[in-house]
């Protein structure tokens, strides 16, 4: 596990735990089914448990998007950091 | 019956996937020698756009887009364990496919079982991960042309009798032909027409069915009425059911070798990750097509027994003016070449690499090595008309079934190697064949079903097998593996430079610090 590792501080930075949880939240969102199945609130007529699931493969974009650009800048700052050594 | 507006809009759309196969060989051409990667990998030159539609059109295939919607109209609400499946299918692409992706560019592996030969220096391995591969994708590449069949019968596009398999068969013939002689271009070139139809007619129908029943609401009340309202609802018996099957469904669908070589032919794990923001649209259609099912049961469509996937295309042929209904239908039948083309692509590729190559010909050339690949390939697709034609369609289902229960089993050699080489060979092998015994066992026994009871104080407990014997399978990796380090059974080389072990600091990918 990571947290076992006596590493240089750069193996877990901030950007690194975001891009996990945008990437581990769909999974418990998703899976933690009793959380969603209900029909209310009903949105135009559409069951809770419809909407919200189509509301998290928006959700879920998004936050595939925001550790997609998290990743790139944390590859380029490791590139720049590898670079001047 | 089929109007003449409707078959000339179908008719055109295959025209144009014909068309668009013959320039496959324009796509990012090269004059580089015949080689595999070329012909199964397009040379692996495929940037965001063009691996969006190719893995997207090789994800989502045909059967899905009938399967969803058939069981939202015969069962409800448990249909759409479709919509978590895929939404958890884009973190693993991130992770998991963008990994595997640099690590198979580096050593010049084409499939995955080319992966596990490197990681664990274990032919036997790599053997059985190939051999699972091509034994779960046959009957999925089957289940595509039943998709194709159950789609045009139901629109009353499909000619009865020798005339519609003649049809088909000629179809298939198209695809085999195009795909022999471009290899992994030609799926490509046809799955962007592929996205451009099924996203235009869908998102037509849905709209049309809208209008037409006046909104969302008054879909769902009239579906609740014809179903009984809590079929529209999962009752807490069957949320175990639902997540384990998303869950397990989601891990499997990327050990899959046609959803691999769609990675693999991407230009970078860059390219993998942006592809990965974007899938979830294609999730988005499929719950559109899993919605129109239960717009199937508030219009009060009745499908034959026993062929619920019928009640989506009967809605759309009642609904729908001519051409658009046309539209569907060609933009469904397109849908089945793409995931068609790849599989049979993968499982070629597997067998060459992993079985010709490694136990028949080790010194045959690339030129040979793509020859033989273009005949398996070929081979493939002959079995699968087989198959449609010689075996009863639920054999096909039912083999699926099993093949999605049996390429999880390889799981744990290929997910858990990307980060640690600790799982030691042979106790992953002995894990191999307790999760298939285990795994097949288990659902022949309920007469093929996906689900199992577990028997617990509070009831039973309703799970996916895949994932109990996922789980099995993984126990017996692990205590074998303590079993065999402390017995000092030695393993083979790891010719990856992956690190051995998950603690060791990570090596910069861009490779900065090598020498």
């Amino acid at each position: 596990m990571p947290g076992r590792a006596h590493t240089r501080p750069a193996l877990i930075t901030p950007a690194r735990v975001v891009i996990a949880l945008c990437l581990v939240a769909p999974f418990v969102a998703m899976l933690w089914v009793g959380s969603y199945a209900r029909t209310d609130p009903a949105l135009m007529g559409i069951p809770f448990f419809y909407w919200y699931q189509l509301l998290w493969v928006l959700l879920s974009t998004v936050l595939t998007m925001i550790a997609y650009q998290l990743w790139r800048r944390d590859r380029r700052a490791r590139r720049s950091g590898g670079a001047a050594k | 019956m089929a109007g003449t507006a409707m078959t000339a809009t179908f008719l055109a759309v295959l025209a144009g996937a014909s068309l668009l196969a013959v320039t496959a060989r324009r796509l990012r051409p090269n004059d580089r020698l015949p080689s595999l990667e070329g012909w199964a990998l397009a040379d692996r030159s495929l940037g965001p756009l063009w691996t969006w539609v190719l893995l997207g059109g090789t994800i989502f295939t045909a059967y899905t887009f009938t399967a969803v919607p058939g069981l939202a109209y015969g069962n409800g609400a448990p249909a759409f364990f479709a919509v978590p499946y895929t939404v958890l299918v884009c973190p693993l692409v991130f992770v998991l496919l963008a990994r595997l992706w640099t690590v198979a560019r580096r050593h010049g592996y084409i499939t995955v079982a080319d992966f596990v030969r490197g990681r664990y220096g274990s032919a036997p391995l790599a053997l059985v991960v190939a051999l699972t591969g091509i034994l779960a994708t046959m009957p999925y590449l089957a289940l595509q042309l039943l998709g194709i069949r159950a789609v045009l019968t139901a629109g009353g596009m499909y000619p009865r009798g020798a005339t519609g398999d003649l049809m088909m068969v000629a179809l298939f013939a198209g695809l085999a032909v195009a795909t022999y002689r471009h290899g992994l271009r030609a799926p490509t070139v046809i799955s962007a027409l592929k996205a451009v139809a099924v996203f235009v007619s869908l998102t037509a129908v849905t709209w049309l069915v809208l209008v037409r029943l006046g909104g969302p609401g008054a879909v769902f009340e009239g579906a609740a009425q014809r179903l009984g309202s809590p079929a529209l609802l999962l009752s807490p018996a069957h949320q175990p059911a639902y997540a384990t099957l998303a869950l397990g469904s989601a891990l499997a669908l990327l050990m899959y070798p046609h959803v691999l070589t769609a990675g693999f032919a991407s230009d970078g794990s860059r390219t993998l990750r942006k592809t990965a923001v974007a899938l979830p649209a294609w999730t988005g259609l499929l719950a559109l097509f899993g919605f129109l099912g239960i717009a199937a049961l508030a219009v009060g469509v009745r499908a034959p027994e026993g062929a619920a996937e019928a009640a989506v295309p009967m809605l759309v042929d009642r609904l729908m003016p001519g051409p658009l209904a046309g539209l569907v239908f060609g933009a469904i039948t397109v849908g089945a070449l793409v995931p068609a083309a790849v599989m049979s692509i993968a499982a070629a590729t597997s067998f060459v690499r992993n079985v010709y190559v490694e136990y028949v010909h080790p010194t045959a050339t690339p030129k040979r090595q793509v020859r033989v690949a273009k005949l398996v390939s070929l081979t493939a697709k002959v079995g699968a008309v087989a198959f449609v034609f010689g075996l009863r369609d639920q054999d096909a289902v039912n083999l699926q079934l099993l093949g999605g229960v049996w390429i999880l089993q390889i799981f744990p050699a290929v997910a858990v190697g990307l980060y640690t080489r600790w799982l030691h060979p042979r106790a992953l092998l002995a894990g191999w064949g307790v999760g298939m015994v285990a795994g097949t066992f288990l659902v022949v026994r309920d007469g093929f079903s996906p689900i199992v009871p577990l028997g617990t104080d509070a009831g039973p407990l309703e799970i996916y097998v895949g994932l109990v014997a996922l789980l099995l399978n993984l126990t017996v990796a692990v205590a074998g593996s303590v079993a065999l380090e402390r017995l000092r059974v030695p393993r083979g080389a790891d010719l990856t430079d992956l690190p051995p072990r998950l603690t060791v600091r990570r090596r910069p990918e861009t490779g900065a610090n090598n020498p």
